[in-house]
């Protein structure tokens, strides 16, 4: 009983505090790495030998009204850069893996469309982290939900669980036509990585949002919302934004204004 | 008469089990040299390996491991030790792989060694971009290509011996 009582004192009574207390401790690590340096420059240009933190959570903002129509750009930048084959050219559709994809809603009444892009909303309480049997799949410390591909069975439970259909599995071999950054394989599950190869790389943007400024939509903003000074987080304080099935509560990381 | 033909067939039966028995052993008499060794080529690119070459031959798996949880889990990108940075310098001057052909660098070995490896089941075998893209020596890459395919040789029995002691 005793025992029982003092781990109870020990622990952390409420997420809040847990999270308050994680980034105080980060903070003090940030600061005495270099002193003077602003934590959150730490945070952004880490380097090699530096883990992933949970000082910056990366997200992204959409603009709905931005969006154009008939645009795909997003979407062939994403296969691009980390070399899924698009659906219109794959053997089996269906099958096809699709990381990001792009969706028209019309309002009945109304007829009015809405463009946006879909795909992994980086959930802060992501289910797929959930149900995943054997821990393959995961959120980093830096807020990006992922998949290890190591321990990934293939069950597919995650892709049952999310309620954003962003998940994929490779069905066939790919005969080494994977990416030297991007490795994927027959048999495991998959989605939107934020490209995660390019934030370590110290990019500091998404190929989807690289192509959409491109193409002169402005339409995705990719940055650190836990910056208050970062471009989204300012945008995020004066644009109104949704949260896709926000009655799920689990704090996405991706917001969509125009909605 | 009977005893004639008795003896005539004794010798039959010798003469042709002999015969057998001759062409049986010339089958599984043993090739020189057992098993084909594996071929090992020098890296194309960098003097020398991030360890030295008899602790990477037993360890680099344990090596390979432990970066990929730490770069999967964490986002930590060291090069050493990462399996990018070994496709970077091993891959085959004439497949440009390092598991293509059966004598590329992975290969050769994993399949002396009967150890089934599935890296390249998610893994690209190849390096990103062009081989002179290689920052080790993106000037000097196209000497270097030449002098390392002149330096192939095959893997000496005794060497072969010392790791699998």
């Amino acid at each position: 009983m005793s025992e029982l009582k003092s781990r109870s004192e020990n622990t952390p009574r409420s997420p809040e505090r847990r999270r308050f207390i994680s980034a105080a401790t980060a903070t003090a690590a940030g600061l005495t790495i270099a002193p003077g340096v602003m934590l959150y420059k730490v945070a952004h240009g880490r380097s090699d030998e530096q883990s992933a933190n949970s000082a910056v959570r990366w997200g992204m903002l959409v603009d709905a009204t931005q969006c154009a129509t008939g645009c795909n750009d997003c979407v062939t930048a994403c296969s691009t850069e980390n070399g899924w084959t698009p659906v219109a050219e794959a053997r089996h559709p269906k099958q096809a893996p699709q990381w990001i994809r792009k969706l028209v809603l019309q309002d009945p009444l109304t007829q009015m469309e809405t463009n946006l892009p879909m795909m992994c909303q980086h959930c802060d309480e992501a289910p797929c982290v959930d149900v995943c049997p054997t821990g393959a799949s995961f959120k980093r410390a830096d807020g990006i939900v992922l998949v290890n591909r190591h321990t990934c069975i293939g069950c597919r439970y995650c892709m049952m669980a999310c309620p954003y259909k962003a998940r994929s599995l490779v069905h066939e071999s790919l005969n080494d036509t994977q990416k030297s950054d991007v490795p994927r394989g027959i048999g495991c599950v998959e989605s939107c990585t934020l490209c995660v190869q390019k934030i370590d790389r110290g990019d500091g943007n998404t190929a989807c949002a690289e192509a959409c400024t491109a193409a002169g939509h402005n339409a995705l903003l990719f940055g650190d919302m836990n910056d208050p000074e970062s471009a989204i987080s300012k945008r995020l304080r004066e644009l109104p934004t949704k949260q896709v099935r926000a009655d799920l509560n689990l704090n996405l990381g991706v917001r969509y204004h125009g909605i | 008469m009977a005893g004639k033909m008795k003896r005539l067939l004794a010798l039959g039966v010798v003469v042709l089990t002999t015969a057998a028995l001759a062409w049986a052993g010339s089958d599984t008499q043993p090739k020189a040299g057992g098993a084909p060794k594996p071929t090992i080529t020098r890296a194309v690119k960098g003097e020398q390996c991030v360890e030295p070459t008899e602790f990477m031959r037993r360890n680099h798996m344990k090596l390979l491991d432990h970066h990929r949880d730490e770069t999967v889990l964490q986002g930590i990108r060291t090069k050493k030790y990462s399996l990018k940075e070994c496709i970077n310098c091993h891959a085959s001057e004439k497949t440009g792989s390092v598991a293509t052909a059966k004598d590329d660098f992975c290969v050769s070995c994993h399949s002396y060694a009967a150890v089934k490896i599935d890296c390249f089941d998610c893994h690209s075998t190849k390096p990103q971009g062009s081989v002179a893209m290689h920052p080790l020596n993106a000037e000097t890459a196209h000497y270097t290509h030449q002098m390392a395919a002149q330096a192939n040789s095959k893997v000496s029995a005794e060497e072969m011996a010392k790791v699998a002691q």
